[in-house]
């Protein structure tokens, strides 16, 4: 199987995200000049105060730490078959609790947009009918899945966990980069993270006053039991379905599972009985109520999606349309993913929102459009140009990388199906410090927060994950490509 | 016409079965062409677990065989008042858009043969006089026959191939009018031929989607539109979606299927 | 919990269990090798065939040298059942489990893995084999005492201590099995030489040479010795302590479920068959068919509580 789970391997490699050769980035902690920026004033102090050598010695120990305890992934294929840990950087990233506040509001907006969205895409169709997104996005898209067709899922959530990835250029600019409302991974790193910072440096949090966010799996937990299926009762049974123990996420999966006190299965430890899924225990079938489902849609059900996928449960999406169970996220949830509608999604937001979004999209091209595709050609060098339903960097351009022949020949790509692409602009990522041999050095970073969506309302976990490009001057904050993450601060009031 | 249908299917398992699911579609509903007066769908040898209005709007069941049982029979029974429509199903919509039946599917993914024979639709005036045309000539193309064809021949391969069954018949001129921008569906239920009680199986045939009509029905195979004498089961994109019976099976050892069906007035 | 979960319970221990007791029988090879250099061969045969591996290793090697085999048994990937093999197995097993484990015992099972792989990557060195062989026993020792220590008395529990007596009781019967023929009284000359060597590593395959010393007032006699492997409930090696643990720990699953399974009925009847009884009617049933026997039906017991408690379907 192909696992598109990576555990926080970033689907796109941000490209657009293109070093420029200007000199100045906006760094978090000292802003665009020298002074230290208000939320990271108490750290800095803190910091200066520090020996170089001890910091070393517990960087070593949060290393041991994890691999100890086994916060690992697989990278399955290499012929060594050693587990690769995700190097953590000591340095924590901090939002003050205003930055913060705008951008849980425009997270809220946006995640309930998506929500909207995908329920209107699979029922009455009302944006294609108003001609605010075309059919021909949804009509030619593999992740709408027509199975989905006319159904509603219980509690009317689609996208019961959802990681909005953004980026920040500067004081207040924050873009979203991509919606990922199929399975976003990464949150146990985030839990993870926190925990090494509060045992190698408890005295930091006594002074300091951090959001906490050890409080996500219950409320995973509660969110997810919230959209239980009427039938489930007043304690809807929880389960987590894992494609294995050979999967790169496996122990994000496991760790959910645990953290949260429900069963971890595998596709074979399900089956339809009595017009529920039960797993198989020591002492016979027990009925799932809630599946938090780590694996594709096209895994899901081999009757009704891919005929050989052994990862899946046969029939599942029978006991789905028939209301007697709860799959997160929704089958066919992907479709907000796109890269295309994610161009759309200023407009969404606003159709069904009845509001402007309050978090910026990157400005995008849609070739499709005669004006963009010419506006697109004459500024190839300066844009980034990707394959609308393609991910993992495949099929695309980073003009300023590019050489004049890759463009030209690009270029004829571009003309031939216009349709199939769209482009951005570069963007000059943030900064925020890392921890180096002699002290701190500005490195670029995103950040993953992660979202809970029930029926009760929208749930979001403080800060969320950072991930840096660890390598000077880089932009790929990829984990297999060099990329580590950091502990994100979200400070109180 | 008032037509009593009696059609039981039959697996036979060669070793006993450990785990086995059959989705079953073999429930009509209303329709302007027929009326379900009583219907009933008995499982022996299995226990009936799910029950839902599929994305096409199919009354769906899921059923799963007995563990340890070696035979599991599905009987559809009941009776149904038919309309001639002239064809015309009208306007009935379901919960999919029309543009769902204009996207290609594996099975109706169309090729070069498929390409020559839908030729004559591109720019047609008369789109239904268009339609009929091209069932006509889907049917001299492909001689009807069993034995060359199976349940995932793709509408190209059986065209290319020259002999099929109705699902060819109906796959290839569904692939071939959603390449002219029609809207086409496959259909799956009964014929009650004339000469006959016990019929070899069930049929199939098309519907396209005409702005001024909505639904019509082609049966390329008898080579007309669909009279008094069809009961309408299911429908759906191709026959994926609208297939009676389709299972899944855990464990080793054939299986056999046997069809009884009787539709009479 | 999960049928997948208890049986993955119960081969995580099955396999951490088989890892030590490989190493212990390497120990007693190497042992008599050391000392008894002449036998060396036949010695390092007897360890193959006892750790029950044969046939692989024969469609590797010709001759058994003390080189082949430690690579074998200890670091060969290859030969699924080497320590390092099967150290990967637990810990995968682990994985699978993890939800149902302590944090303590899944990073003692994590660090056994770590410090095995690392240990294991190049060719032991013989001067290094003690030691390498000694962190196999204590790492061992380190997850059972986390799982003494740390986990709750429940069905979790008890599974895993199902695994690790079934694997044992398997392994000090083998070892029997191997070496009956030394332990028949008529075919033994009592107080010669080769016995006592032969004695020696048997009692040192279950590390029991120094408690029997100590613990059995008779003298160093091969129905002494079988007594003490088979029936005495002091040993934790002996087949009599393990099936009372199975016989014990399979009750608490089925007094936890209230329910009474077809595997306790089975292990009662296999314990039933150690107790009250000496160790000459063993000898007059044939030493050898009571053993072939016993692990006939200690294996059927294993199958009987995967299908019990359906880990696989």
């Amino acid at each position: 199987m192909r696992a598109r789970d990576n555990t926080i391997v970033l689907k796109h490699d941000h490209p657009m995200i293109k070093s420029m050769t200007a000199d100045r980035f906006f760094d978090e902690m000292t802003g665009a000049g020298e002074d230290i920026r208000q939320p990271y004033a108490h750290y800095h102090q803190w910091f200066s105060q520090q020996d170089a050598d001890r910091l070393d010695k517990k960087s070593r120990e949060a290393e041991a730490f994890f691999r100890r305890s086994g916060i690992t992934f697989n990278v399955y294929g290499q012929a060594d078959a050693q587990e690769r840990l995700i190097p953590f950087d000591l340095v924590p990233r901090i939002l003050g609790s205003q930055e913060w506040a705008r951008l849980a509001r425009g997270i809220e907006q946006r995640v309930a947009a998506i929500n909207a969205f995908i329920h209107d895409i699979y029922n009455r169709q009302e944006i294609l009918r108003a001609g605010r997104v075309p059919v021909e996005l949804i009509a030619n898209n593999d992740a709408f899945l027509p199975q989905m067709i006319g159904f509603t899922p219980p509690g009317k959530v689609y996208t019961h966990i959802v990681g909005t990835d953004l980026v920040r250029t500067g004081e207040g600019e924050f873009y979203v980069l991509e919606d990922n409302a199929r399975t976003p991974s990464g949150v146990s790193y985030m839990l993870e993270n926190r925990e090494t910072m509060l045992q190698m440096f408890p005295e930091l949090f006594s002074k300091i006053k951090v959001k906490p966010v050890s409080d996500y799996p219950k409320n995973l937990r509660k969110s997810l039991a919230a959209c239980a299926p009427l039938s489930a009762g007043t304690k809807p049974s929880i389960a987590v379905l894992t494609p294995g123990i050979y999967n790169s996420a496996y122990f994000e999966h496991s760790f959910l599972a645990d953290q949260m006190g429900a069963e971890l299965v595998e596709g074979h430890d399900l089956r339809v009985l009595d017009g529920h899924i039960a797993m198989r225990t020591t002492q016979g079938y027990k009925r799932v109520d809630v599946l938090y489902r780590r694996i594709d849609d096209n895994f899901l059900d081999p009757l009704t999606f891919n005929p050989e996928s052994m990862l899946g449960v046969p029939g599942i999406m029978d006991v789905y349309r028939a209301g007697n169970i709860t799959i997160a996220n929704a089958p066919g949830a992907g479709i907000a993913d796109d890269k295309a509608i994610y161009s759309y999604m200023p407009d969404i937001i606003e159709f069904y929102m009845g509001e402007k979004a309050i978090l910026k999209n990157v400005e995008t091209w849609r070739c499709g459009e005669p004006e963009s595709l010419k506006y697109v050609l004459d500024n190839l060098a300066d844009l980034v140009v990707k394959e609308v339903h393609g991910s993992g960097g495949y099929g695309m351009l980073v003009g300023p990388a590019a050489t004049k022949a890759e463009r030209e020949a690009f270029a004829e790509k571009l003309r031939a199906r216009p349709g199939n692409y769209i482009a951005q602009p570069t963007l000059s990522l943030s900064t925020v410090p890392i921890f180096v041999d002699k002290g701190l050095a500005p490195r670029h970073v995103d950040l993953r927060p992660f979202v809970l969506v029930s029926p009760q309302g929208i749930n979001i976990a403080p800060g969320g994950l950072t991930r840096v490009a660890l390598t000077e001057g880089s932009l790929v904050v990829n984990s297999s490509q060099g990329g580590g993450t950091k502990d994100t601060w979200v400070l109180e009031d | 016409m008032q037509l009593t249908i009696s059609h039981t299917t039959i697996y036979t398992y060669e070793t006993p079965v450990h785990y086995a699911l059959q989705r079953v579609r073999l429930t009509p509903t209303d329709t302007t062409q027929q009326k379900v007066h009583s219907w009933s769908l008995s499982v022996e040898g299995g226990v009936q677990e799910a029950q839902y209005l599929d994305h096409n709007r199919n009354l769906t069941h899921l059923v799963n065989v007995d563990q340890g049982g070696t035979e599991v029979r599905l009987t559809a029974t009941g009776t149904v008042t038919t309309m001639d429509t002239a064809g015309i199903l009208g306007h009935m919509t379901g919960p999919a858009p029309l543009w769902l039946y204009k996207r290609e599917t594996a099975l109706t993914e169309a090729g070069d043969t498929i390409r020559d024979i839908a030729a004559p639709l591109r720019g047609s005036t008369d789109m239904l006089a268009a339609l009929h045309d091209l069932s006509a000539r889907i049917a001299e193309a492909v001689e009807y026959g069993t034995g060359q064809t199976w349940a995932q021949t793709t509408a190209e391969e059986a065209l290319a191939g020259g002999r099929g069954v109705c699902q060819d018949h109906a796959q290839i001129f569904i692939a071939a009018a959603r390449l002219a921008g029609v809207p086409a569906r496959y259909v799956s239920g009964y014929l009650m031929m004339d000469d006959r009680t016990e019929q070899d199986a069930g049929h199939a045939w098309a519907e396209a989607h005409l702005p001024s009509l909505g639904w019509v029905g082609f049966d390329v195979s008898n080579g007309q539109s669909p009279d008094e004498r069809y009961v309408r089961i299911a429908s759906g994109r191709d026959y994926t979606d609208a297939a009676p019976i389709s299972g899944l099976r855990q464990g080793e050892g054939d299986e056999r299927m046997i069809v009884t069906l009787q539709v009479q007035q | 919990m999960l049928g997948k979960t208890a049986g993955g319970l119960y081969w995580m221990f099955r396999y951490l269990e088989r890892a030590e007791n490989i190493a212990r029988l390497i120990e007693a090879g190497f042992r008599i090798a050391l000392t008894r250099s002449t036998d060396a061969e036949a010695e390092w045969r007897s360890v193959v065939t006892t750790s029950g591996m044969e046939r692989a290793y024969g469609e590797q090697y010709d001759t058994f040298s003390a080189a082949n085999v430690i690579d074998f048994l200890l670091r060969d990937t290859a030969n699924p059942s080497s320590v390092l093999s099967i150290t990967s197995n637990a810990r995968d097993n682990a994985r699978l489990v993890r939800t149902a484990l302590t944090t303590e015992v899944w990073e003692a099972v994590n660090d056994s893995w770590m410090t095995l792989t690392t240990l294991l990557a190049e060719p032991v060195r013989e001067t290094e084999l003690p030691s390498i062989l000694n962190t196999i026993r204590q790492q061992s020792a380190q997850v059972r005492g986390a799982l003494h220590g740390t986990m709750l008395r429940n069905d979790i529990y008890d599974f895993s201590r199902i695994g690790t007596f079934i694997e044992r009781a398997d392994n000090t019967a083998r070892i029997i099995d191997v070496k009956y023929y030394t332990l028949l009284p008529s075919t033994s000359f009592v107080g010669s030489s080769l016995d006592n060597v032969q004695w020696e590593t048997v009692l040192r395959s279950v590390s029991a040479h120094r408690a029997f010393r100590w613990l059995d007032e008779s003298e160093m006699t091969s129905s002494a010795i079988a007594d003490f492997l088979i029936l005495d409930k002091r040993l934790p090696r002996s087949l009599a302590f393990c099936t009372s643990q199975i016989v014990s720990n399979l009750r608490y699953v089925a007094e936890d479920y209230g329910n009474t399974y077809e595997c306790n009925r089975k292990a009662e009847k296999l314990h039933s068959r150690l107790m009250n009884r000496d160790i000459e009617s063993i000898f007059e049933e044939g030493l050898h068919e009571f053993i072939d026997a016993f692990i006939g039906d200690n294996n059927a017991l294993g199958r009987q509580i995967e299908e019990d408690f359906r880990f696989n379907g």
